[in-house]
This record gives structure tokens, C-alpha cells and sequence, in this order.
């Protein structure tokens, strides 16, 4: 059972990109990566104004994940808490998980060779800090939202 | 090693409060300092690492070899040039007087520095960027309260109802104002955006006026109009503070609804229910007078009437509309010791005519662009000399090429700045100032409601050899023989200097990044605010006497503006969110968001020249002609086409933005005195262009 997600609360969320900078920015990513991502839908009018709503999309840590079973190393992970990491002391860079994923979630550092992928800033969490797209997002607009068993 | 030290921004204007943590002298976090922006920072903010570890800025002293823009370089010793640039300032100051040099910064809370090397000097002329951006909504605040456009701060979290016109106020972001205004929204506040297109802020709007472009002007007077046939005013604020409203009441008696809407292309009934929300929602409505409001001829009026509109909702020193920012004074506090401030006035008139020859401007920092006539007619006496600090002026400016004429025949040319400016690149001297990050500023006041010093620290080491602006003012200023203006010899010294008569220790940053000054609010008395007014009659005027001696009206009757000839397109431009202008277009983090800017062309203009997304098109006017990529969109008005500002740079030395889209600075050709004579900011919308679609498009698939 996961015990995390992320939330974007739209309405706050000016389409700024900032979060996509936070993410690289904590990471230390080179250009290339880029871990999260914003999105929006095509403008439609609503009363008058023309409107739109922004998604964020990262990794959906799935509960069944794609990318896990196809790595040779063991290097990509699912912890107990659900989220999806890769070990990068033990990643090859064979990018098996790339192709796997079928969101193109895991992406290759070019500096590295091996995979990054959003791992909810798990050593921020682990710290009892927020993951950086959310501490710093511009607007507040992100939270990271701890998930209860019904 | 691990750090943590509190700073500020400085990868825009802005300069966001930040809070860095670094460990072995590398940067690893930066975020919004938690107690003022729990913990918010934008997209540029957090590129500044990017910037910082960025081989592709001035390294070393640079002196030019060969031409000017050419290109070529000896890479010299911080001796070598400010000796070089002393000299040179010497011989221009014992030949042709200490007024014949000017400089120009970017202004700001670090200005003092600036402007007291310059004085020091003996030259009034302090200049900076403003005629291209907020000279006209300050002029405007000026002519109207007696107070300049910081006069006011907007109480945009408790406002009922924003009003934007072309405040793009969510993508060109504060980041302490976006989140108010955010709030504003969450707790049912509402808010008017009108613009020629639509924008990430007016997503957000609940009501949306898409004008003509240049119309502006139409619709606050058809809006006064309104509010006065609705008597939607506040009465006896009116009684109290304004003189001549009689005049505005007359004068606004042809501009009713009917006629701004058609003017501007908008709903007549829509503009009806916006003028009764009003009546509803004041005095808590802020009109924001604008920005960058250097648009088109008359938009020092349109500013001027935006203004009005504030007076009209009486939102002055009331919650959730303009209250006067508060000062150290306010709090029983002696404020910084400012260097400008110990030293004796320059005698001399300004260079650029303000204050004798434009008497109803402020003359703080005068206008940059008068100079270049100056340069070129040597009236009232030759400049011969210029410093910009962190300011680039041939991006900022229209047309690059007359500026580069008249800067030719200037002795000596001299950049300070943390990246290759366009003016860098032709300048005889770059002194490379460090990064935010590497540099220590002097100490800063914050005026508000809650006033406060804050400074930059400096977090790491220089990667290179550059200096801190301080550093390299007290260099020059010791050979040039004004160093006694500039009493220390380190960042401590520099500080206790400043704070000494405030009482305020540096070690009092210690806790948060900055000294608040009052814990509570600081509200005036609305019932007397007498004296707050700095206008000749002390009154809030709506017929300015200064603009009256000028020979200008205060009340200006509307004129229509041209609509673009048959072809052609009213070229704007504005800003996205990732960009700060031109200083960031080279940053790997923020070039990797956005490498390039399009050419906004609406869909049924599109259509007609055969134009379809992502083609290129060639943009051209007055013969000079770029090639961009179109982004056909219904989002802009048929009239205008636009573009994000700060793009076709041409330093070569940075790679990445290299030629990389279009800079709607060059396209101005002709326009370097295109002036609102009122406001004295520079008409940038008053460009036509003519778009078709480039020959660049393939036809046919040539190669395999
Ligand atoms: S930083 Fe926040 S406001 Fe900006 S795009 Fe990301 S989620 Fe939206
Ligand atoms: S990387 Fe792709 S497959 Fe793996 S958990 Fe994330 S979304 Fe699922
Ligand atoms: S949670 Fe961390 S890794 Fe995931 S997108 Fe946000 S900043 Fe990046
Ligand atoms: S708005 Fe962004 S770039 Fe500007 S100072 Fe604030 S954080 Fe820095």
C-alpha cells in the first residue's frame, strides 16, 4: 500500500515550472532529465474567460510497477512505504526500466550513465522534511499528502 | 562542511528573501526564507545554482582589443583594469568636467552605492532602465499624490477586487505578491484582467476584458465614467483629500460605457456589472496603476486614470487597498547611513534635460534614453563617459544600432555585471561582478506595513575572479581620489558602517535574514493624512500644477490609436514566468525550459497569410527583418502579435542563447525617442510589423 502521493492543487498553481527546477535543483540533475513535469489542456472559455487547469506528473510509484521486475541488478526498488527508487550505487544504466515504464517515468543522467527517476525526495521524507518540488513550490500549490487505509 | 546562510535572490529584480544551504563550498539547497515565504521560490530562483557553476560569464577583467562589439580580449588583472578605467576617467573629467560621465544601474534596494560613486564623482548624472519600463505609472503617481510609484504598497491578500490592465502579475512574479493575490482568490476576492491577449494571470480572472491594443486609456475612462454616473465613489474621501474633481467629472462626460466598449471591442453590459461589483466591493479594490507601462503614447494617462479609479474607491491607507509604505521613522528607527547621503550635491544640470528642461520629472534618475541625444548633440555639454551596472541597455532599449552610434562617440565604455550583456560585449571594459551567491550587498531597507532591514550574504566562494559590487566601487573610487566616500575595507566594516546609527546589530540577522522594525502593522490615521500628499498644494490633484506649468494637460482627451495598416501587426511583448528579460535567456536550467520565444499570431490572421503553428515567420519592420517561429493561438487580439522579451541575443561567448529566437528591441528601428512627453517613458508598443510566412519553410523533402 502506498503511503504517499503528491497533489496539485490547481487552482494555486500558476503553470510556472518551478517545481521542475526544485526537483533538478535538489538532485543536482544536469541538463537533460527532468524529473516532473506541468501540463496543461488547451484554453477553453468559461463565462468569458478563457481558462485552463495545470497537472503535475512525476512517477506513479504504481502498486504493481512496471519498472521493478525488469531490472537485472535489483538497483530499481520498491520500498515498504510504496515508493519507487532506484539504488543508484547498484544501477548498470542498461535502461531497461526506461523502455518498461510505459510513461517514460525513468530517464537517463547523462553525467551519471545511470537511471534518475522521482523517488518523492525519499531521504527528505526520511529526514521528516517535504520533498523539494513541494517546499518550494512558487505558489504552495503542491502538497505531498500522507494516504490513510480506509 | 555543511551551511546554512540567509541571503537574497538576485536572479531578477525582485530579490526574494532566500535561506542557502551549502556544504564543502557548493551550493545544495535555496529556498524562499521560511519566515516570510515558507519556503517558496520561483523557477529562476532556483536556477541561480545553474548561474553560478555557468563557465559562460566574465571570468576575469576583460579589456577589448580591436573593435568595439568585435569581440576581442586581453584577460587582465583587477589591478590592470581599474587602473585602465581611473585613467580614463581621470582624462575625461580634466577635459571635459566630472558631468560628462554617467551611470546606470538596474535600481533597487542597493542603489545607494551607485549613485554616491557617481555623485561623489561630481556628476548628477545617475541614470537607469526605467523610461523602458515603470516611468510612466511613477510619473503618473507623482503628478497625482505628490509620491512615486513605491509610495504605495497594495494590500492584494485583503483586496475584495484586483484590477490588472496588462499587469501580468502570476507569470512577471514577486514571489510574496503571487501568493497574495493567490489568497486573495482562495478567500473569494475578485479579479478583472484586461489585456490584448490572455495570460497565465488572467486564467485565473474572473472576468476578462480582451481590448484593442492601445485602448488601455479608453476603458479607465469609460470605467470613470461609470463609477462617477453610479456615484460608485467614496465621497467623502473626495471632499477631504482631492481637489479638482469637478474637472474630472466634466472632463469624463463624453466617455460613457457605450462608447469605451465599442472603442475597445468589449460588452458595454459586461462593463456595466464590473462598475457595479465595484460600488459593492470598495474601498477594498486596488486598480494597479501597472507595471511596465512603457507602451503606447498615452500611457502615462492611462496610468494617470488608474490611479484615478484608486482615488475614486477612496482605498487609500485602508486594508486591502494602498497603504502607505512604512519607513524606519515610522518606528522610531534612524534609518541606514547612506553613502549618497554625506556627500554634496553635483551642481551641475542633469545631461538628460530633467529637472530644467523637463521640469515635471523626477530627478532621481533622470531618462536613460534623452542621453543618447545628448551624446550626439553634446548639448548642454558632451558625455563622454559610461558605467552600467548590472543594466544592459541595448536590450533594454529600441534600437540597438542608433544607440551604438551615439555610444561611439563616447572616451570610454565600462560594464559591471555578473554576464555578458549585449552592452558588455561592446563596452571597452568588463568588470566582472560576482554572482548573488558570491557576493556580500550592502544592507538593505524594506518599506511596508512591517518595515525591515535585510541583507545579502554571501554564500560561497567566487568561482572566478570577480568581485562584489562594493569591492569594485571602492577600488575605482580610491584611484580616482573620492575613496573617503567609501569608509571600509570589508563586508563587516561596510555594515557596522551603515547600522551605526541604527542601533541594529549585525549579528540581530543572525535569527531571521532580516531586523523587523515593528512587530504590529503601522497604519496611518485616514482621518489625517495631511501632509502625506507631497503635491504643491498638498491635495491629491487631479489638474497637477506642476504638469500645468509644464504646458501639459492633466486631463488628457482620447485619441484613437492607429490600427496597424493592412499587413502589418501592433508588435507587444511582456514576460513568461522562467525568464527574467535578457539576463537569463543563457541559463542551462532555464534555457533547457524554454530555449526560445515564438511570435503569438492570432488564428484568423494566421489563416489568412497561410500561417500555421510552428512555421516560421519573418518579422520585419522599417527594414529590419527577423525570422521566428509562429505560435498560432485564438488568445490574442487580430490586431497584435507577440513575443517574450529578452531573446535574439548575439554574444557568442554564450552559447546557448546565441541568435536563439528574437529580440523585439531590434525590430524598433527609429524608436529611441518615441517618447510619452508627459510620462517620459519610451512608446514600446507603438511598433508596426509586417509578418509572412518565411522562405525558411521547406516544400519539398530534398535530401533522404
Ligand atoms: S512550482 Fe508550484 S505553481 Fe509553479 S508550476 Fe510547479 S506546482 Fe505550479
Ligand atoms: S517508473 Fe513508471 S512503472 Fe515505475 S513506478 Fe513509476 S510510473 Fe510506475
Ligand atoms: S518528489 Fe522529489 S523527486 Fe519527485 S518530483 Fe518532487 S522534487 Fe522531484
Ligand atoms: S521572483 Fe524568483 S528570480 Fe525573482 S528574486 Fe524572487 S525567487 Fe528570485
Amino acid at each position: 500500500m502506498n503511503k504517499y502521493t503528491l497533489y496539485l492543487n490547481s487552482r494555486r498553481c500558476i503553470g510556472c515550472h518551478g517545481c521542475e527546477v526544485h526537483c533538478k535543483t535538489n538532485k543536482r540533475l544536469p541538463v537533460g532529465p527532468i524529473l516532473c513535469e506541468i501540463s496543461h489542456e488547451p484554453l477553453k472559455a468559461v463565462r468569458g474567460v478563457p481558462k485552463t487547469e495545470f497537472r503535475f506528473r512525476s512517477c506513479y510509484h504504481c502498486e504493481d510497477p512496471y519498472c521493478v521486475p525488469v531490472c537485472p541488478t535489483g538497483a530499481m526498488q520498491k520500498r515498504a512505504d510504496g515508493i519507487v527508487f532506484v539504488d543508484q550505487e547498484v544501477c548498470v544504466g542498461c535502461m531497461a526500466c526506461v523502455g518498461a515504464c510505459p510513461w517514460g517515468v525513468p530517464q537517463p543522467n547523462p553525467e551519471t550513465g545511470k537511471v534518475v527517476k522521482c523517488d518523492y525526495c525519499m531521504d527528505r521524507i526520511d529526514a521528516g522534511l517535504k520533498p523539494a518540488c513541494v517546499t518550494r513550490c512558487t505558489t504552495h500549490a503542491l502538497k505531498l499528502v500522507a494516504l490513510q487505509e480506509i | 562542511m555543511k551551511k546554512s546562510v540567509w541571503s537574497m535572490c538576485g536572479m531578477c529584480t525582485v530579490r526574494c528573501p532566500i535561506r542557502v544551504e551549502t556544504e564543502n563550498d557548493e551550493v545544495t539547497w535555496i529556498e524562499g526564507n521560511p519566515h516570510l515565504l515558507d519556503g517558496a521560490l520561483c523557477a529562476k530562483g532556483s536556477a541561480g545554482i545553474a548561474l553560478l557553476n555557468d563557465p559562460e560569464r566574465p571570468q576575469q577583467p576583460l579589456i577589448r582589443k580591436g573593435g568595439r562589439g568585435a569581440g576581442r580580449w586581453d584577460k587582465v588583472s583587477w589591478d590592470t583594469a581599474l587602473d585602465y578605467v581611473a585613467e580614463k576617467l581621470n582624462k575625461i573629467v580634466d577635459r571635459y568636467g566630472p558631468e560628462s560621465v554617467m551611470m546606470s544601474c538596474r535600481g533597487g534596494p542597493f542603489v545607494d552605492i551607485v549613485k554616491a560613486f557617481i555623485h561623489g564623482l561630481g556628476s548628477p548624472n545617475f541614470t537607469n532602465h526605467d523610461s523602458a519600463c515603470g516611468r510612466n505609472a511613477h510619473h503618473a503617481s507623482l503628478s497625482l499624490y505628490g509620491v512615486g510609484r513605491t509610495g504605495f504598497a497594495y494590500d492584494i491578500k485583503k483586496t475584495r477586487h484586483l484590477v490588472l490592465f496588462g499587469r501580468n502579475i502570476l507569470a512577471s512574479l514577486r514571489v510574496a505578491e503571487v501568493n497574495q493575490v493567490l489568497d486573495m482568490l482562495d478567500s473569494g476576492g475578485r479579479l478583472t484582467y484586461v489585456d490584448v491577449r490572455q495570460t497565465m494571470t488572467g486564467i485565473k480572472a474572473n472576468r476578462f476584458f480582451q481590448v484593442r491594443p492601445g485602448t488601455d486609456y479608453a476603458l479607465a475612462l469609460g470605467m470613470i465614467h461609470e463609477v462617477i454616473r453610479e456615484k460608485a465613489y467614496d465621497q467623502e474621501f473626495i471632499d477631504r483629500y482631492v481637489s479638482d474633481f469637478d474637472a474630472l467629472v466634466a472632463f469624463v462626460e463624453p466617455y460613457d460605457v457605450d462608447w469605451a466598449a465599442r472603442e475597445c471591442g468589449i460588452k458595454a453590459e459586461r462593463l456595466r456589472e464590473f462598475v457595479r461589483e465595484l460600488a459593492h466591493d470598495r474601498p477594498r479594490v486596488v486598480f494597479h496603476p501597472g507595471w511596465m507601462v512603457s507602451r503606447y503614447r498615452d500611457s502615462f494617462y492611462a496610468s494617470r486614470a488608474l490611479h484615478i479609479l484608486n482615488v475614486l474607491m477612496g482605498n487609500i491607507e485602508v486594508e486591502g487597498g494602498q497603504i502607505f509604505p512604512k519607513g524606519p521613522a515610522d518606528c522610531g528607527v534612524k534609518g541606514l547611513r547612506s553613502f549618497d547621503g554625506q556627500i554634496p550635491k553635483p551642481t551641475a544640470r542633469r545631461g538628460d534635460g530633467v529637472g530644467w528642461k523637463y521640469s515635471h520629472f523626477d530627478k532621481g534618475p533622470g531618462l536613460f534614453h534623452l542621453f543618447y541625444d545628448t551624446m550626439v548633440t553634446e548639448d548642454p555639454y558632451p558625455i563622454k563617459g559610461l558605467i552600467c551596472v548590472r543594466h544592459d541597455p541595448l536590450s533594454c532599449f529600441p534600437d540597438p544600432a542608433a544607440q551604438k552610434e551615439a555610444l561611439d562617440r563616447l572616451d570610454l565604455l565600462v560594464a559591471i555585471d555578473t554576464h555578458y550583456s549585449e552592452f558588455g560585449w561592446y563596452c571597452d571594459v568588463i568588470l566582472p561582478e560576482s554572482t548573488y551567491l558570491e557576493r556580500d550587498s550592502i544592507i538593505a531597507t524594506q518599506k511596508g506595513t512591517k518595515p525591515r532591514f535585510i541583507c545579502r550574504n554571501q554564500v560561497v566562494a567566487p568561482r572566478y575572479d570577480t568581485r562584489s559590487l562594493s569591492e569594485i566601487i571602492k577600488g575605482l573610487a580610491d584611484r580616482v581620489g573620492i575613496g573617503q566616500y567609501f569608509p571600509y575595507n570589508s563586508t563587516a566594516e561596510l555594515q557596522a558602517w551603515q547600522l551605526e546609527p541604527t542601533g541594529v546589530k549585525i549579528e540581530d540577522f543572525a535569527e531571521k535574514g532580516f531586523v523587523e522594525l515593528s512587530r504590529e502593522p503601522i497604519m496611518y490615521d485616514r482621518q489625517n493624512l495631511d501632509g502625506r500628499f507631497k503635491t504643491p498644494s498638498g491635495k491629491i490633484e487631479i489638474i497637477s500644477q506642476k504638469l500645468t506649468e509644464a504646458g501639459l494637460p492633466s486631463l488628457k482627451p482620447y485619441e484613437s490609436p492607429e490600427k496597424p495598416p493592412k499587413g502589418k501587426f501592433r508588435l507587444v511583448f511582456g514576460r513568461s514566468a522562467v525568464h527574467a528579460h535578457a539576463h537569463t535567456i543563457n541559463n542551462p536550467l532555464l534555457h533547457e525550459l524554454m530555449p526560445e520565444n515564438t511570435l503569438w499570431v492570432n488564428r484568423r490572421a494566421a489563416a489568412r497569410m497561410g500561417v500555421k503553428e510552428g512555421d516560421w515567420v519573418e518579422v520585419s519592420s522599417n527594414g529590419m527583418v527577423n525570422t521566428i517561429k509562429a505560435h498560432v493561438t485564438d488568445f490574442i487580439h487580430p490586431e497584435a502579435v507577440y513575443m517574450v522579451h529578452g531573446f535574439g541575443r548575439q554574444v557568442p561567448l554564450q552559447t546557448r542563447s546565441y541568435h536563439a529566437g528574437v529580440g523585439d528591441q531590434k525590430l524598433m528601428k527609429g524608436m529611441l525617442t518615441a517618447m510619452d512627453p508627459a510620462g517620459g517613458g519610451l512608446c514600446l508598443c507603438e511598433c508596426m510589423v509586417t509578418v509572412k510566412r518565411s522562405s525558411k519553410n521547406p516544400k519539398r523533402m530534398v535530401e533522404l
